[in-house]
């Protein structure tokens, strides 16, 4: 019984690495350098390539846009060990995802949990085609950390809802053609229990986009303004006034994203790079208080990957790992920005440039300033740590 | 491999907890303290002998049980929590570890099975300076007949004064040996110290010893990869009772700020110690991977042992001592007191993260190894 599953997910390797290695364009297998390398889809979709369509078909026809969902819903319908296994053959040649989607990565998950049956085949499917490109409503100016304590409003006008307010931090809003929102629906109940979770289409009129720049520059982020929008009643997912439980389940999808859980990006080595650009002197980094933080920093990280290996395989065989998605996210971020710091520090005087010139087109200093924010988005490292302190550590209030 | 325990090596870390808070609670370490500075107490090494914890990574052909260092790390590391002083480091870790890595037959065969049994005590004798620099031993053997006679100076030999045979490592014209030496020998001078975490550690002058030619571990093979392997798997067992005690701090530490009342509420209810806690907690999360990467990695006869064993050094070292600094802080005043166990997790820190080279020495090791 064993060796036929074992032969099964290995003849499921092999043919999976023949496909893609026939299939995948080689400048698909790049690393992705800025948002032109990523396909967003959408109502009005842009390939930067012919690769980049040709790639994103072929996968379409194959059910590889998102392997591990059910048939039903557009899916490849592949159990965990071979989702594993295609996760693995795809990151061995670098091959890009298909299709960049807040649908697949967020949106995706909470329907499949909290959604009917009809609103499942209705708008999974969609994702999966990338026909519709997603954003998320969540963040508001007046509820950043204190996310339920957010005021954008839905009226219950009987055939539909009124929705007046605004959200921040809307990535993609000003590209997107949906966007799944947090909206108020009791204002008389205590702030964790009147709040509904609901999708409007961006076209609504009403709906208005401006464009965030942050200290690193242009950016996604935007901020949403909804002017009496009418949204119909069947976009609420979920019960009524019960989006808290929704956002909680779709938090820890985004922090574990942002803590680099599952990513298949390979991060180059800080060594690597330290000992490409800095000097030597008699055989070690000359700095030698800069080597012993970049000997330091590749420990944690190196063991951070491990960890993140131990901890969802401890998950996977049932032994509850408590609030994983916090830990990750504060480790992971906490590594990512001391990661940039040390690029800043190892490129020396040539990692302040911010205007490319005709030699240099290098980001290292936009990169460290958009760092900033991975320690605040999706819940600040306080957040985070007040999370496993109460939650794991049981620390009384 | 996965990183979860099997079920068998579970069971076995869980009967060891069960033994030591039965028979050597912290408490046992204090009462071996003051007695003198006992350096371990024979009735609990015999019960560990009794329940084949010294068995667990000699082979089967020596009448052992084959059983693997993940499991020897699960008693060192329950060993951490309850500080409990045994000859296991020095003489299981380290001695035995060295003589299963010996490609001499004679030796193996008798030594083993002696070393199991717990009857002969041995432990190694490497340190010559203040620091641990593995790289310069000038201790010295030379032929003569059908001996070696051995010079040098040793520190910071664990347990010297209950061993009876000390694996002396030396230089033997210009590569490293390691010699089994009885104890007893004329001209081994041996000097204990007391330490801070009241262990005893030794400084042994050897003048003109003589060693017969046959008590040589290093046949052929060299020498210095018997040393090296065996650094790796006693810097990686020393992590794993780092790791025991670390989670012993920590969670005696969670569980006095749970209680302890200051302005009328509960002090861990300030966000001051409530971030710290789990910024520690984050870290102990690291620990635990890398301790059983590690473990692992001696199991498999891994090719990246050592830089495994320096990552796990290196953060074990790291970790460990925040959290018994961290200990001692969240506990105030009666923390710095001897009326209660937390201080015996700082003073023994401050020891172990030494031995075998501390956090510094490994990070450095680990970019060496990169090239940087």
């Amino acid at each position: 019984m064993e060796t036929t599953l074992k032969e099964e997910l290995g003849n499921f390797r092999s043919e999976t690495r023949v496909w893609l290695e026939g299939n995948c364009p080689m400048s698909m297998r790049q690393p992705v350098k800025s948002s032109n390398d990523m396909y967003w889809g959408g109502r009005n979709p842009k390939f930067s390539s012919e690769d980049q369509k040709i790639w994103f078909e072929k996968m379409l026809e194959k059910r590889w846009v998102v392997p591990y969902w059910e048939k039903k819903y557009g899916g490849g319908g592949l159990g965990p060990e071979k989702n594993n296994i295609l996760t693995q053959e795809m990151s061995r040649l670098g091959c890009r995802k298909p299709l960049y989607s807040f649908g697949i990565a967020m949106l995706g998950p909470a329907l499949l949990k909290f959604a009917t049956e009809e609103q499942k085949l209705r708008y999974l499917p969609e994702i999966v085609e990338g026909k519709i490109w997603w954003c998320q409503g969540y963040s508001e100016p007046n509820a950043g950390s204190d996310l339920a304590g957010l005021q954008t409003k839905a009226e219950d006008k009987g055939d539909h809802y009124l929705i007046n307010g605004s959200k921040v931090w809307t990535s993609y809003a000003d590209n997107s053609d949906w966007i799944f929102c947090l909206v108020r629906t009791d204002s008389k109940a205590s702030k964790h229990n009147g709040i509904s979770f609901i999708l409007i289409d961006m076209l609504t009129e009403g709906i208005n986009v401006r464009p965030i720049k942050l200290i690193s520059g242009k950016s996604p982020f935007c901020e949403t303004f909804f002017d009496n929008v009418k949204v119909p009643k069947s976009n609420l997912v979920g019960t009524l006034n019960n989006g808290w439980t929704i956002a909680k389940y779709l938090l820890t999808h985004e922090r574990q994203m942002i803590g680099g859980v599952g990513g298949t990006d390979i991060k180059r080595e800080i060594s690597e790079i330290a000992k490409n650009q800095l000097s030597f002197s008699s055989g070690q980094l000359k700095d030698s208080f800069l080597r012993g933080q970049i000997a330091k920093f590749e420990m944690d990280e190196n063991i951070f990957e491990l960890t993140i290996q131990r901890i969802m395989e401890e998950d996977r065989s049932g032994k509850q790992a408590a609030a994983l998605s916090s830990f990750f996210k504060y480790y992971g971020t906490e590594l990512n920005i001391k990661r940039e710091e040390l690029l800043m520090q190892i490129g020396g005087n040539d990692a302040l440039l911010w205007v490319p010139n005709d030699d240099n087109d290098a980001d290292t200093a936009r990169k460290f300033c958009r760092s900033k924010g991975n320690t605040i988005e999706g819940g600040t490292s306080e957040i985070q740590l007040n999370i496993i302190a109460k939650r794991v550590l049981n620390l009384p209030s | 491999m996965s990183l979860i325990l099997t079920e068998e090596q579970r069971m076995l870390k869980e009967s060891a907890s069960e033994f030591l808070l039965t028979n050597a609670p912290l408490e046992s370490f204090r009462k071996l303290r003051d007695n003198n500075y006992q350096s371990y107490d024979p009735k609990v090494w015999e019960g560990f002998v009794e329940m084949g914890w010294t068995a667990l990574t000699i082979p089967e052909n020596y009448g052992g049980l084959d059983f693997g260092y993940i499991g020897l790390g699960q008693i060192l590391e329950e060993t951490g929590k309850t500080l409990t002083k045994s000859p296991l480091i020095s003489s299981i870790l380290l001695s035995a570890s060295a003589i299963r890595l010996s490609d001499n037959e004679t030796l193996k065969s008798k030594w083993l099975p002696e070393l199991m049994n717990g009857k002969t005590l041995m432990s190694v004798a490497l340190d010559e300076k203040s620091f641990f620099d593995p790289d310069s031993i000038e201790s010295r053997a030379v032929v003569s007949g059908d001996n070696f006679i051995i010079n040098g100076k040793k520190k910071m030999v664990i347990d010297a004064c209950d061993s009876n045979y000390l694996i002396v490592v030396a230089r033997l014209n210009d590569s490293i040996s390691l010699f089994l030496v009885d104890s007893k020998s004329e001209g081994v001078n041996i000097k204990t110290d007391i330490l801070m975490d009241a262990g005893s550690y030794s400084s042994i002058n050897l003048d003109n010893v003589n060693v017969p030619v046959k008590n040589q571990l290093d046949i052929e093979i060299d020498g210095g990869v018997i040393l090296n392997s065996m650094l790796g798997i006693g810097a990686i067992g020393l992590s794993c009772e780092m790791l025991g005690s670390v989670q012993a701090a920590f969670n005696q530490t969670i569980e006095y700020i749970k209680e302890r009342q200051q302005f009328g509420t509960k002090i861990g209810s300030y966000q001051g110690l409530q971030h710290r806690a789990a910024d520690l907690f984050c870290e102990i999360e690291l620990c635990k991977s890398i301790v059983l990467k590690a473990l692992q990695s001696i199991d498999d006869e891994h090719e990246n042992l050592l830089q495994y064993a320096h990552l796990a050094k290196a953060k074990l070292g790291e970790v460990l001592k925040q959290t018994s600094n961290e200990a001692i802080q969240m506990h105030g005043g009666i923390g710095v007191t001897d009326d209660v166990n937390i201080g015996f997790y700082l003073k023994r820190a401050r020891v172990i993260q030494r031995l075998l080279g501390d956090t510094n020495y490994h990070l450095n090791c680990i970019a060496k190894q990169k090239g940087y």
